[in-house]
C-alpha cells in the first residue's frame, strides 16, 4: 500500500510559470529574518534565574539606572533566530570550500566532543597548579607533536592566531638579535606575495619592511633577497609553501645565506598542511614559524575565529620565547610563568596574553594528531597535494595557470583572470560559482598574479567532490571567457545579491539604531 | 583514516591525470635532503575514535572540575552558567565550519550576527560602537594603548594599579617593542582605588589611563572624574571590564564618558577553558572609529536594495593596507562572539539585570559571611561579584591546601603578584550565580580550619 492513501497525486509542474514573490520575503527554506533589536525587547529573557538573596547593595552609587538597550528572546525564539541565520550561511559541512591559504578541511566531530569534557572546558587558568596536571599534560603533549613534526628545538604555545604567532616569532627576531648587540639592524625582507599579516607583523613589531620581488615561476627572487642582506637585516619572513602554492626550492640557501649574513629566518607556517609528516621545516633552516592549529590541524574557522597560532623555536631562538609554558619535572606538571622565569629563562621576552594559550583548540588539535598518527599526517599532506595537482591539471587547458608550466603545485592551485573575455574578472566567475553551490576560492590574492584565483581543497574531499567541481568551474569560467553577462550580476540564487561594500564604507552603519529614535534625533 | 576520502583506486587515478608516476613526483620541489622518506620516528600510528577519546578522557580526569568542587576563583575569567542552547546553536555546521565572511552573498548569518554582536556590545559597554571581536580582553587592552598613541600622538601611557597584573605583562611586552613609556604600579591592599592617584600623574604627554572596572580586587569607583581629568589634558580614558556581567548592575565606562571601553567576553557564553579561547570586547567613541583595530561588520543593501551586511573599513586592516595598517590582527574569537552574542540575547536586558543582581548579593552575602572567619578582613568595600579578603597569613599555602581538600578557594594575590609582600595575605574572591550558600559555608568552615 502506498504511503499516500488518499488518492491524491501531484500535478505535473506548469512549465514556462513564473513565481510572484511573496509576500513575506521567504523562499521557501530559504527564510528571511529581522534583527534581534525589530523582534526582542527589554523586558523579554530565554532564562529561568531566581531571585536574589536579601542583601545591602554595596554597588555605592554606581547602579545602572538608565535603560541599557539589550533585548532579549524567549529560548524558542532564540533557538529559530540563529537557526535561520546560521541558514544564510555556507560552511564546509555543506559543502566543497576551496579557500586557497584558509585550509578549509573537514573539522572532526570528536574533536568538538573532546574540548567538551567538563575537565578540559571547565577549569580555571589561575587554578592551583596541581588542580590541572591534565591540562598542562595536554600542552605538553601537543608541544612534543609540534617540535617533532616540525624538527624544531621549542615551542610557544600562547599565540592566540596566525598574526599573533607571527608576532610572537618577530618579537624572539627582535630580542635575539638585541641580545647579541644587534638592535641596530632594523629592515625585515618580506617577498611581494606575503600575506597584508607579514608586513604589518613586522611594523608593529618596529622594522621597516622591504618588498623581495618573484620570479616568474612564481617563488622568492633568491638572487635579489641575498644581494639585499647586510648588516642593516634583521631577517626574513618567508611563508613556504608560498602564496602562489609552490615550494620554495631554495629555501635551505636563502636560510644559510641569512644566517651568513646574521639575520634570522621567520617562516609563516599557514600552509603547513602541504608538508606535514613529509618536510621537516627545521631542515630548512627556519629559526620561527607559527603553526594555524585552524588550519594544518582541523580546528573549526568558527566565521573567524578562534585561531590558535603556536610557534615553533630554533635553538638559537628558544630562549626568547614568549612566557607563559609549561615543564615537566619528577613531581608533575609546572607553569614557568613570570616569577620563576628568571632561574633558567631569563631571556623571554615577555607575556603575548593574560593566560595560556587556546587550550579548547589545544585538545581539539591532539585529538586531530591522535586520530591520524605519524603515518595518517604524512597521508594528509600527500592527498591535499594530490587533490590540488589534479584540479590545477584539470582545468589549466580552461583557466590560465601563470606557474602551471613550472612543475606541480603544493596543496593549492593558482588561476588568473588572464584568458576572461574584456570586462571579465575573477569576482564574476567567483560569484558565478555561488550559484553552482560552491564557495568560492580566494580571489585577487596573492597580489603578485592579476585577478588571483587560489584553489585550495585540502585532503578531505573526495575524487567525487572534486569532479563536480571542475565540471562547474569549467563551465562558469567558459562562461565568463564567452562574456556572459548575467556573470556580472551572479549571485542570483544566494540568500543576496551582489552587496555594495562602497555605500557600506562611505557611510558606516556599525551598530543598530532604533529607526524612530534616529529620527526624533534629526 | 576515517578523514580522508580518496581510495588506492582514486589517487592512481588521479595521478594519471596530471601524468606523473607516483605521490613522490609532485614533491620534487622539496630538496632531497629535506624529504622525509616515511612517518616521521617515535611518535604514535592513527588510532581509532575509541582509543582516542579513553586517551583525551584519562587526561580530563586529571583535573578538577570547577563544577565539581566549591568554586571562588576570578580575576578574570568567571564561571557562569551557559543556557544549553548556546553551545547546541554554536555547534551548527553553517556557523561552526564558516571561514571569515569574505563572501558576503553566502555569509548573512555570521554577518548579521557579528553586527548584533556590535550592538549588543557597544551598547553593554556604554560606547558609540563596537568591533567584531579580538582575541581576549589583555590583547583587545594593549590595542586600545596603541590606538591612543596613533590618536593623541602621544606616547606615555599610564596603567592603573588596580589593572590585571597579566594585562599589564601583556602591555609592557609590546611596549618594549613600539616605545610606548608605561607608568605602572602595584596595588594597595585597601578599599581605595588609586583613581586620586591617577587624576594627579595626568600630564601633557599623557596618550592614555588605562583603568580597570571593577578592578583587580574587585573595587569599583565612578569614573567620570577621570574621564574629565583626561579630556582636559587631552589624553584618553580606556576602561578595561573584564567581566561584563557587572555591567548589568554598574554604570558602563562609557556612560561616565570613557574614550574606548575593551573587555573580556569570556564570562557570557564561553566558558572558562582554562583560559581560552575567550572573546575580547573593543568599543569607543565614534569619532575614532577609523583609528580602531579589527574587522567591523556595517549594514548596506544589495544590487535589489535588499539590507544585508558586510565587513566594512578594511582600509584600516592588514590584507589593504598592509604595513600601515592599524593592527595586523585578522582571524579573531568569531565563534566566542556568536556564543557571547546568543547568551545576551537569551538574557536580554531584564534576565542581565537579574543574573547581575544574584551575582552582587550572593557576593555581598559571601564577604559578610567569610568576613566573620577570625583573622579575616574584608578589604574592599564597594565590588560588584568579587572581593579581596585579607588572611592573617599568606594565602598562596592556604590556597593549595584548600585545593589538596578539594576547594577552589578564589586566587591568591601571591600568585599574581609573586615578591610583593604587601599583598601576601590577599585572596581575591569571586560570587556567581553557581555559587550555592552550601558552597560559602564549606569555604568559611574549611578557611577557619585551615587558619586555627
Amino acid at each position: 500500500m502506498s504511503i499516500n492513501a488518499s488518492g491524491w497525486r501531484p500535478e505535473a509542474p506548469i512549465s514556462g510559470g513564473k513565481a510572484s514573490p511573496t509576500t513575506t520575503g521567504n523562499k521557501a527554506l530559504m527564510l528571511e529574518e529581522a534583527l534581534i533589536f525589530e523582534i526582542g525587547d527589554t523586558t523579554t529573557t530565554g532564562v529561568d534565574l531566581v531571585e536574589p538573596v536579601a542583601a545591602t547593595s554595596r554597588l555605592g552609587d554606581l547602579a545602572r539606572t538608565a535603560s541599557i538597550g539589550l533585548p532579549g528572546l524567549s529560548e524558542p525564539e532564540t533557538v529559530r533566530h540563529y537557526t535561520r541565520l546560521s541558514r544564510q550561511n555556507y560552511g564546509i559541512d555543506l559543502g566543497f570550500f576551496p579557500l586557497g591559504s584558509c585550509t578549509m578541511k573537514h573539522n572532526p566531530r570528536l574533536n568538538e566532543k573532546m574540548a567538551r569534557l567538563p575537565g578540559f572546558a571547565d577549569i580555571h587558568p589561575l587554578a592551583p597548579v596541581q588542580t590541572v596536571q591534565g591540562a598542562l599534560e595536554v600542552i605538553q603533549q601537543l608541544a612534543h607533536w609540534l617540535v617533532t613534526l616540525t624538527g624544531m628545538d621549542s615551542v610557544a604555545m600562547s599565540p592566540k592566531a596566525g598574526a599573533h604567532g607571527e608576532l610572537c616569532g618577530v618579537l624572539a627576531i627582535r630580542a635575539a638579535l638585541e641580545a647579541r648587540g644587534e638592535g641596530h639592524r632594523k629592515i625585515i625582507l618580506v617577498p611581494e606575495s606575503a600575506h597584508g599579516t607579514n608586513p604589518a607583523t613586522a611594523a608593529f613589531a618596529g622594522y621597516s619592511v622591504e618588498d623581495i620581488p618573484a620570479t616568474a615561476d612564481g617563488r622568492v627572487d633568491t638572487e635579489k633577497l641575498i644581494a639585499r642582506l647586510g648588516p642593516d637585516v634583521a631577517g626574513v619572513m618567508i611563508t613556504n609553501p608560498n602564496t602562489c602554492g609552490l615550494f620554495e626550492r631554495d629555501m635551505r640557501v636563502i636560510s644559510d645565506a641569512v644566517h651568513a649574513a646574521g639575520g634570522l629566518v621567520y617562516c609563516d607556517g599557514a600552509n603547513f598542511n602541504a608538508i606535514v609528516g613529509r618536510v621537516r621545516p627545521g631542515d630548512l633552516g627556519i629559526d620561527a614559524m607559527h603553526i594555524n592549529l585552524h588550519k594544518t590541524f582541523s580546528t573549526p574557522h568558527g566565521g573567524g575565529g578562534p585561531g590558535s597560532g603556536p610557534v615553533v623555536f630554533s635553538k638559537a631562538l628558544s630562549p626568547f620565547a614568549p612566557l607563559p609554558f609549561v615543564e615537566k619535572t619528577d613531581d608533575g606538571f609546572h607553569l614557568v610563568e613570570e616569577e620563576t622565569a628568571g632561574e633558567h629563562h631569563a631571556g623571554a621576552f615577555g607575556r603575548m596574553v593574560a593566560f595560556h594559550g587556546q587550550m579548547g583548540m589545544f585538545t581539539r588539535a591532539l585529538t586531530y594528531i591522535l586520530s591520524h598518527g605519524a603515518d595518517g599526517l604524512r597521508q594528509v599532506s600527500e592527498d591535499a597535494v594530490l587533490n590540488a595537482n589534479y584540479i590545477l591539471r584539470s582545468l589549466d587547458t580552461t583557466l590560465d595557470a601563470p606557474f602551471g608550466g613550472s612543475g606541480p603545485c603544493m596543496h593549492e592551485a593558482l588561476f588568473s583572470d588572464e584568458n576572461l573575455a574584456d570586462g571579465f574578472s575573477t569576482i564574476d566567475v567567483a560569484k558565478g560559482l555561488i550559484d553552482e553551490g560552491f564557495h568560492p576560492m580566494t580571489m585577487y590574492f596573492p597580489l603578485v598574479v592579476h585577478g588571483a584565483m587560489l584553489i585550495e581543497p585540502t585532503e578531505t574531499e573526495s575524487k567525487a567532490a572534486l569532479d563536480q567541481f571542475i565540471v562547474a568551474l569549467r563551465s562558469v569560467a567558459e562562461r565568463a571567457k564567452a562574456g556572459d553577462v548575467s556573470l556580472k550580476s551572479a549571485p542570483h540564487f544566494a540568500p543576496r545579491s551582489r552587496l555594495d561594500e562602497t555605500l557600506a564604507a562611505r557611510k558606516p552603519i556599525l551598530v543598530w539604531k532604533d529607526p524612530g529614535l534616529a529620527q526624533a534625533a534629526e | 583514516m576515517r578523514y580522508l576520502p580518496l581510495t588506492q583506486i582514486d589517487r592512481d587515478a588521479m595521478l594519471g591525470v596530471i601524468g606523473v608516476a607516483t605521490i613522490d613526483d609532485l614533491f620534487v620541489d622539496v630538496p632531497e635532503a629535506a624529504r622525509l622518506d616515511g612517518p616521521i620516528h617515535g611518535l604514535p600510528m592513527h588510532a581509532s575514535e575509541m582509543a582516542v577519546e579513553r586517551h583525551m578522557s584519562a587526561l580530563s580526569r586529571k583535573n578538577l572540575t570547577a563544577g565539581d568542587a566549591p568554586f571562588f576563583l576570578g580575576c578574570g575569567a568567571y564561571k557562569h552558567h551557559v543556557p544549553a542552547s548556546v553551545d547546541h546553536l554554536i555547534q551548527r555546521g553553517e556557523f561552526l565550519t564558516a571561514y571569515t565572511p569574505y563572501q558576503p552573498e553566502i555569509a548573512q548569518g555570521t554577518l548579521q550576527m557579528l553586527f548584533e554582536f556590535q550592538t549588543q556590545v557597544a551598547r553593554l559597554l556604554g560606547t558609540d560602537v563596537a568591533n567584531a571581536s579580538m582575541y581576549d580582553g589583555s590583547t583587545a587592552c594593549w590595542e586600545a594603548i596603541g590606538m591612543a598613541r596613533r590618536i593623541t600622538k602621544r606616547g606615555k601611557a599610564i596603567l592603573s594599579s588596580g589593572l590585571h597584573p597579566h594585562y599589564v605583562s601583556v602591555a609592557k611586552t609590546m611596549a618594549k617593542f613600539t616605545g610606548d613609556a608605561l607608568e605602572t604600579s602595584a596595588p594597595t591592599l585597601g578599599a581605595d582605588t588609586d583613581i586620586d592617584a591617577l587624576i594627579a600623574a595626568i600630564d601633557k604627554d599623557t596618550s592614555c589611563v588605562v583603568v580597570q572596572y571593577p578592578d583587580i580586587l574587585g573595587r569599583i569607583a565612578d569614573l567620570k572624574p577621570l574621564a574629565d581629568a583626561c579630556h582636559a589634558n587631552k589624553a584618553l580614558l580606556i576602561a578595561v571590564v573584564t567581566e561584563p556581567v557587572a555591567l548589568g548592575a554598574i554604570k558602563a565606562p562609557g556612560e561616565m564618558d570613557a574614550d574606548i571601553v575593551v573587555g573580556e567576553g569570556q564570562s557570557l557564553g564561553v566558558g572558562l577553558q582554562f583560559g581560552g579561547p575567550y572573546v575580547g570586547l573593543f568599543g569607543c567613541k565614534e569619532k575614532y572609529v577609523r583609528q580602531m583595530p579589527g574587522r567591523l561588520c556595517g549594514e548596506t543593501l544589495d544590487a535589489d536594495g535588499r539590507r544585508g551586511f558586510v565587513l566594512t573599513l578594511s582600509t584600516r586592516e592588514q590584507h589593504i593596507r598592509r604595513e600601515k595598517a592599524t593592527s595586523n590582527i585578522c582571524t579573531n574569537s568569531g565563534l566566542c562572539a556568536l556564543a557571547f552574542s546568543i547568551h545576551m540575547t537569551l538574557l536580554g536586558e531584564a534576565g542581565l539585570r537579574q543574573l547581575a543582581a544574584i551575582n552582587h548579593a550572593g557576593a555581598v552575602a559571601a564577604a559578610e559571611r567569610l568576613s566573620q572567619v577570625p583573622g579575616v578582613e574584608l578589604v574592599t568595600t564597594s565590588f560588584f561579584n568579587e572581593f579581596t579578603l585579607k588572611l592573617p597569613v599568606e594565602a598562596r599555602p592556604i590556597v593549595r591546601t584548600l585545593a589538596d581538600r578539594g576547594i577552589l578557594a578564589g586566587v591568591s594575590l601571591g600568585r599574581l603578584y609573586p615578591g610583593e609582600d604587601a599583598l601576601a595575605n590577599g585572596l581575591v574572591v569571586a560570587v556567581t550565580e553557581t555559587t550555592t550558600a552550601e558552597d560559602v559555608e564549606t569555604l568559611a568552615a574549611a578557611l577557619q580550619e585551615v587558619l586555627a
